[in-house]
């Protein structure tokens, strides 16, 4: 456990780093990022946490076991949409022109882009992300806990 | 004198490498075959109605790429969980 100035600022500066993260995730069908990218993002978040928290600190909160569960939580959303569109073709958009995600943007070339376009790619990605920063978190959460010779829960 | 030897095969296998590379790699800024890019390029606003073209290529057109990138991201968080957690039964073992 680091010095209180340093908890402090960690405190404060991981609202921002998720809010961050989730507009990367969120946002990814419009601007550069995506469910990886954003994923990183907050997980770099939860890095911080761990520096400035010791990781039995932070074990109350996060468990490996939850953090499992969502991991295979977004792989299955994942290929459940993947296999949605299976009627015509493995990873077929069939969101697109459907009142979900499905408008197509009006003036193409480039444009700022509406957010309720792109079909199934803004729910992969959101699945991703959830994918990664669940998969990510665990695997950092249990270094850290290795390192420092706590048990290691399933 | 074995290291002798092994400095050598790096060293081949370094050159073997490099020529190949230098003969048979593109010319930089031409890939062979050029249709598949233009296409997308083109027509993946309109089709998939991404304003990022990039995520339209990853998630839609070559979806099954990334079903396998995920897959390798799955399979790296199971075999760290997987090697972490043995350290508990040995110590109840012993």
């Amino acid at each position: 456990m680091l010095s209180k100035i340093v908890r402090t600022v960690a405190n404060q500066l991981i609202l921002f780093i998720l809010i961050f993260g989730l507009y990367v995730i969120a946002h990814g069908h419009l601007t550069p990022g995506g469910g990886f990218q954003g994923g990183a993002v907050i997980v770099s978040g939860v890095v911080m946490l761990l520096v400035a928290f010791s990781s039995k600190e932070l074990k109350k909160s996060l468990r490996e076991r939850g953090l499992s569960i969502m991991e295979s939580t977004g792989a299955l959303i994942f290929i459940a949409l993947a296999f949605a569109g299976i009627g015509t073709a493995f990873f077929y958009n069939l969101l697109v022109s459907s009142p979900i995600f499905g408008r197509i943007p009006e003036p193409l070339g480039s444009n700022p882009g509406d957010f309720w376009t792109g079909g199934v790619v803004p729910l992969m990605n959101l699945a991703v992300g959830l994918k990664v920063v669940a998969g990510l978190s665990a695997v950092v959460l249990a270094m850290a806990l290795f390192a420092s010779g706590e048990e290691v829960e399933e | 004198m074995r290291r002798v030897i092994g400095l050598i095969v790096l060293l081949v296998v370094v050159a073997f490498l490099a020529a190949g590379m230098v003969v048979f790699i593109h010319p930089f800024g031409s890939p062979s075959p050029s249709d598949m890019d233009q296409y997308i390029i083109e027509k993946a606003q309109e089709q998939t109605g991404n304003n990022n073209v990039v995520a339209s290529v990853v998630f839609d057109y070559r979806g099954f790429d990334t079903l396998g990138e995920a897959t390798i991201l799955f399979t790296a968080v199971t075999g760290v969980l997987l090697l972490l957690r043995t350290r508990k039964r040995r110590e109840e073992r012993s």
